[in-house]
């Protein structure tokens, strides 16, 4: 993994005295023998059930222990669609959530910063959607979006929308919810990167004769960068996953399936467990890859 | 002086920005106030009915009290436990660290379908049954890393000299610990706290996968989309989010109140 080099600490600690390695030691274990029973071991336990083979009692929900590679084979030539979906939809969703969130983080950590009461309201007013449950905030976007609603009927009035012709169950809709859902977790980290901009850098800037898009793309964006990055992966990650948007009882419609609405129905639904893991195994890979470039790419290490 | 469109496009489009991420949060307290006989999709009258009784639809409460219990006993883990390894990352040197960074990444780092999915089928493989404590475990397992990233932030602001003149003045560990360390880190204690609240009680995915029978608040809105949403869920929803509010505008004041009597 590119996210920290493995084995860096070690450096150095010889001379550390025998007992604060215990005291660390005692700290330690407790949190990180959890990570490992139900973070860790879930993950094997996924790779495991993803080869598993159908039981020959024939009984649905039942699988063998094996050794059945064709398992991902079958999930790919299934669901090959509903994959490539989750990933153009989560990058269409970040960079939408990239577009409105930078200038609010802009705004509040450069434009607002002598102004502590205006900053910490909007800042409030960032957060304000996490303390509203995200089913219930895609409700009401369904609820916008329904066939009765007044903006659904204004946008056919003025001919946008064909009268036959719905928001609803579309593409648009479901990649709207999931934009939504995630621009918090794209403000606050480039807000965090931006409130520690030293202006002086950019007025320099501005001294030698730079224009303010100059200033702004050579001095800071670049410094904002680290803040983009968690952004980006805050967002793109977590929407990569999710099937509540996507679902036909929200946002989604016919072909607006994401892998999760995959993973959620062959577990629930057909409990067809092997199939299920075997997607949540690609994913995952697919994840870690895609993360391992990025992050090696933009140069950024530090991410903790 | 003259009008400047650069001057004034930076606080529309962010007033804009701010108007769009509003507009579910008073879609959903408005929608609490309708009279509903099928379904809340559209609007018919108003009514204060489903506020004064929530609790008749007696599933949405009781999912509600589910969500947070489990929220609660989570939260008290996972900060317990998030606390321990911050101080230890913050203040000792011990081999390992890096594996230990990289194994409280990952949890933030990975599609909650995939934790929900890999720790149903190791509930499955194992041959545990689902209900409320297997979600307590999911939930403690994901909120984990945020709670050490929070304390950790809070445990490098520390002076160490602090807890020196503790020693130098013979407190033995345990005092050093409770009267000078603790007390101190508590602000990104309490900080890391309120967001695993909040990131258990919010929890669908993970919970889902883990939940088997159980209901929590968010599994019953999802259950009932199909059907349509109760405006009792919506009363339930618009009265955290008031709750909630009016707490991070109370640490707000009391911070800013702080801050003024630092400088007087």
């Amino acid at each position: 993994m590119a996210f920290v080099a493995l084995g860096q600490g070690s450096a150095g600690n010889s001379s550390a005295p025998k007992k604060a390695s215990r005291v660390a030691f005692i700290l330690l274990a407790p949190g990180m023998i959890y990570l490992g029973l139900f973070f860790l071991t879930p993950l094997v336990s996924l790779v495991i059930t993803s080869l598993k083979t159908a039981s020959f009692t024939g009984e649905i929900g039942m699988y063998d222990y094996g050794f059945q590679v064709s398992n991902y084979a079958y999930a790919l030539d299934q669901y090959l669609p509903q994959i490539t979906r989750s990933f153009i939809y989560a990058l269409i969703a970040t960079l939408m959530a990239l577009l409105i969130s930078y200038p609010i983080a802009y705004f509040i950590g450069v434009k607002a910063r002598n102004k502590p009461i205006l900053q910490a309201f909007l800042l409030t007013l960032v957060i304000a959607p996490f303390f509203i449950s995200f089913l219930l905030r895609t409700f009401a976007w369904k609820q916008i979006f329904s066939n009765e609603s007044p903006a659904t009927q204004f946008l056919q009035s003025i001919g946008v929308l064909a009268p036959d012709q719905y928001v609803i169950g579309s593409s648009f809709a479901v990649i709207a919810g999931l934009t939504y859902n995630f621009i918090p977790f794209m403000t606050l980290p480039i807000y965090t990167s931006l409130e520690r901009l030293d202006t002086r850098l950019v007025e320099a800037g501005a001294d030698l004769y730079a224009t303010p898009v100059q200033t702004f793309w050579k001095v800071t964006f670049p410094l904002s960068l680290p803040g983009v990055i968690s952004g980006t992966l805050l967002t793109f990650i977590p929407i990569s996953g999710d099937y509540v948007s996507a679902s036909r009882d929200f946002l989604g419609g016919s072909d607006t399936a994401m892998i999760g609405n995959v993973v959620e129905a062959n577990f629930f639904r057909i409990q067809d467990y092997p199939t299920a893991s075997a997607l949540s195994v690609m994913l995952m890979a697919a994840i870690v890859v895609l993360v391992s470039v990025y992050v090696r790419k933009s140069g950024t290490e530090e991410l903790l | 002086m003259k009008f400047s469109l650069g001057k004034w496009l930076l606080p529309t489009y962010v007033t804009l920005a701010f108007i769009f991420t509003m507009i579910p949060i008073g879609y959903t307290f408005v929608f609490s106030f309708n009279k509903v006989e099928k379904s809340n999709i559209a609007w018919k009258e108003f009514t204060f009915d489903n506020w004064l009784n929530m609790c008749d639809q007696p599933v949405v409460c009781e999912a509600f009290g589910n969500s947070l219990a489990i929220a609660v006993i989570s939260t008290l883990i996972s900060t317990a436990l998030g606390t321990a390894i911050a101080i230890a990352l913050g203040r000792y040197k011990f081999k390992g660290r890096s594996a230990t960074n990289l194994l409280l990444f990952l949890p933030m780092a990975t599609p909650e379908v995939v934790m929900g999915a890999g720790l149903a089928a190791q509930f499955l493989n194992v041959g545990i049954s689902k209900g409320f404590w297997t979600i307590v475990v999911a939930h403690v397992m994901f909120t984990l890393s945020f709670v050490v990233v929070t304390v950790k932030a809070r445990v490098a602001t520390l002076d160490p000299r602090l807890e020196e003149a503790g020693r130098d003045l013979y407190a033995n560990a345990s005092s050093v610990f409770w009267r000078i360390t603790f007390p101190l880190l508590l602000p990104g204690i309490m900080a890391a706290a309120m967001l695993s609240f909040a990131l258990s009680f919010d929890d669908f995915i993970i919970t889902q996968f883990n939940s088997g029978p159980e209901t929590t608040f968010p599994k019953f809105v999802y259950t009932a989309a199909a059907r349509g949403i109760p405006p009792e869920a919506n009363v339930i929803g618009s009265l955290v989010f008031i709750v909630a509010i009016a707490i991070v505008m109370i640490v707000q004041v009391r911070a800013s109140l702080k801050a003024k009597k630092l400088r007087a």
